[in-house]
Parts: structure tokens; sequence; C-alpha cells
């Protein structure tokens, strides 16, 4: 139970996706402008995250890792290189069948999500999560933990820049850093902060 | 000629796609720690880019239009599997310094945006060629950083020593917070600042204009 919380811990924080490892960045810019929309985002990718990573890890152990089909008798088979195309399939197809979902089912969070859930599969954060759960070996326990903290801090750096931004823009910036330029900055200064998370 | 060239010039800073179009982010920051990563990392997405876009370009007719995207990220992936696989069997080491960044050209909105601004409604040719020149906008971008993060953070260039590190017995300190991922963001920060100067129609209007009298008020 431990080892889970501090791999929660881990990935939401020490780890976080946009903040470390500079994943989700065009998205994380583009979108982080108000606060309302950050939330809308981060639901939505938290959603997708804790899908798509368990989801990925099942197919890469039972399919496409070295010896992966013993079960099907074909142990020699090694279909790792397949790898990419068919997990940016998975995101794709989850992704659309989450937002058919959402609109027959609950379409109040539907339209609130709007045109950020079909944007999510080109989100790298997602992709990267589940590149990721490859790498690192997780289990599947490890998975679904390491999909829930992963969406969970990218979501919370997201909505804190949008706060920051948002009393930005009554401040007196310098004309050519105004807009991207600052907000670098300040997701610079974010990182700095969420290394301070490491001494946990 | 001029149009050809004004496709393949253009995105180095007029229309940089890191620093104006704000696209491609992600990997610009990750893969920058030393020279020698990023100068892959250039070359698989300046050909991921091309290729995709003359492929796309050559299909624009038969692809229908509600499930562009899927066949998108079909044709990029398989060239990101293509490059990734050539990585592996020829530049094994620097290929696991690049650990997933590589597979995440797919999602790399260059590529993408790209083929869904340009190479849709461009002949083969020309889309070969703004895939290239937005590769190489990428690329100038990927290469500054790099070569300011690993020449003022291990005092090094491609692994050979440049300023003589103070462990050595030499005069440089080596900066380490050059090699932490706060450093990626405060110089691409400051690099569009300074584009955006040199540059003066590419800076973002404020949303707020602070009123003068207001000001003074306040002292």
């Amino acid at each position: 139970m431990e080892a889970y919380a501090s791999l929660f811990i881990q990935a939401a924080f020490v780890e976080n996706l946009a903040l470390a490892f500079f994943l989700g960045m065009c998205t994380f810019l583009a979108v982080s402008k108000r606060v309302e929309t950050a939330i809308g985002l981060g639901v939505a990718v938290i959603a997708i995250q804790i899908i798509t990573v368990p989801v990925n890890h099942l197919i890469h152990r039972y399919l496409l890792a070295d010896g992966a089909l013993a079960w099907a008798g074909l142990a020699d088979v090694d279909l790792s290189f397949l790898g990419l195309v068919s997990y940016i399939g998975v995101i794709a197809a989850l992704v659309q069948i989450l937002e058919m979902t959402l609109d027959k089912y609950f379409p109040k969070l539907y339209n609130a999500l709007g045109i950020f859930l079909p944007l999510i599969t080109v989100n790298c954060a997602i992709l990267g999560g589940t590149l990721f759960m490859v790498e690192r070996q997780y289990n599947f326990m490890e998975s679904v933990i390491f999909g829930v903290g992963s969406g969970t801090g990218w979501a919370i750096a997201l909505i804190a820049l949008a706060g920051i931004r948002e009393k930005l823009k009554y401040s007196d910036v310098p004309v050519g850093l105004q807009g991207l330029g600052i907000a670098f900055i300040i997701v610079g200064l974010m990182s700095l902060s969420f290394m301070g998370f490491s001494g946990i | 000629m001029s149009e050809t060239r004004r496709v393949l010039i253009d995105p180095l800073v007029d229309n940089n796609p890191v620093t104006l179009q704000m696209l491609g982010i992600c990997s610009a920051l990750a893969v920058t720690t030393s020279l020698l990563p990023a100068l892959l990392m250039c070359l698989a997405l300046t050909s991921v880019a091309a290729f995709s876009g003359a492929a796309i370009s050559a299909l624009r007719h038969r692809i229908p239009n509600n499930i562009r995207i899927i066949v998108h990220m079909t044709i990029i992936a398989s060239l990101v599997i293509l490059v990734d696989q050539l990585l592996r069997a020829y530049a094994f080491e620097t290929s696991k310094q690049l650990s997933v960044f590589v597979g995440l050209i797919i999602t790399n909105c260059i590529v993408l945006g790209r083929a869904e601004a340009f190479a849709m409604h461009n002949g083969v040719g020309m889309s070969f060629l703004d895939g290239l020149g937005n590769g190489l906008g990428y690329s100038l971008i990927l290469i500054t950083v790099a070569t300011l993060r690993e020449l003022f953070g291990a005092g090094t260039l491609l692994g050979y020593p440049v300023f003589e590190l103070v462990s050595n017995g030499g005069w440089y300190q080596a900066n380490g917070l050059m090699l932490l991922p706060p450093s990626a963001f405060f110089i691409i920060g400051l690099l569009i600042w300074g584009i955006r100067t040199w540059r003066t129609q590419q800076a973002e209007k404020p949303e707020y204009r602070i009123h003068e009298v207001h000001r003074t008020e306040v002292f």
C-alpha cells in the first residue's frame, strides 16, 4: 500500500508530466488562459489517463511484448515494434468512445468539455504516460496508480498556471515578453517549485 | 522560385513553429540537456515532418474528411516507427537517452499541424519543402537551447570539454541548474523575448492596457 502511495505522489508531483518532462506543453500553454476551461480539460485528461494507461498495459503485456503471445502458442513472436501505432490507435478509439458515452449519458459534462475531448488524442501527456509505463515496466496495479497520479499532476499544474495567468492580465509586461514569453518564464518558476517535492 | 524559397525559409524565424506558432514545444524542452541527442531529435523530426507532408499531400484527394485525423496519425506513426527502428540500429546509446521522446514525435503538433494546415491543400513537392522548413525552424531553436544548456551546464559541447571545469583544475564552475527542467523554460522564454524584440510584428497585444493616469495615482 505504501509503495502505491509513494508511486502516486511521485507521478503527480515529483515527476510531474508537464513540469518535469514537458509533456502536453502545447495544450498546456494554449488552454491555460482561463481557470474554467483549464478545469474542464484537466478533468478530461485525468479521465482518459486512468483508462488508457491500464488498457495499453494489458495490450503491451498480452499482445505486443517479447514472448507475450505465449498464451496463443506463439512464444517467439515479438511484436513490440508495433507498439507506437497500436497505443495511439487505442488512445484515439478510447477518446472517441468516451466522447460518445458522455454525449449520450452525461450531456452536461460533454458540453462543458466541448472541443477539448477530441484534442486529447494529440496531447502528448497521454501517449507519454503510456510510453513511460512501458519503459518502466509497471505491473497492472502500478499502471492504474500511475495513470491516476500523472493525470492528476498534469491537471493541477494546468489549473495553477491558469490561475496565475488570469491575474497576470492586469500586470505591465514588456511588449516582447507579452503572452507566450512570460508564460514560459512562469512555467519555469512553477517547475522550480515543483522540484521542491522531490524531498518527500 | 521565390514561392519555394518562401515556404522553406519562412519557418526559420518569421513563422517559427516553436516560438510563434507554439507547436512542438514538449520535445523542444525535454531533449536539450546536451547537444548530441538534440541533433538526433532534429534529424528525426525533420525527416518525419518532410516525408509525412509529402505522403499526406499525395493522398489528400483520397482521404475522407471526417476520419482524416486517424489517417494522418497512422501515416505519421508508421514513419516514426521507421525512424525509431533506424535510430535503435545505428545510434543505440543516444536513442536510449531520447527514451520516449522519439515515440512522442507522433503527437508532436508540428507534424500534425503542418499536415492539417498545409499538406491537405498543397502539392507533394511543396508539402515536402514545408515539412523540411518547419523541421529546420524547430531544429534551429532546439540546437540553440541545447548548445546553451550543455555549454553552461556541463562546460562541454558534444561531449568535448570547452570550458575547463573547476573539478578538473580549470576555471569554470558548472551551473547545474542549466541541466534541470526549469532552465529550459527560462531559455525559451528569453529566446522568444529576444526574437519578438527584433521582429516587433510578432509581439502579442496586451489584453488590458493599464491607464497612464491610473499608474501615477498609485504611486
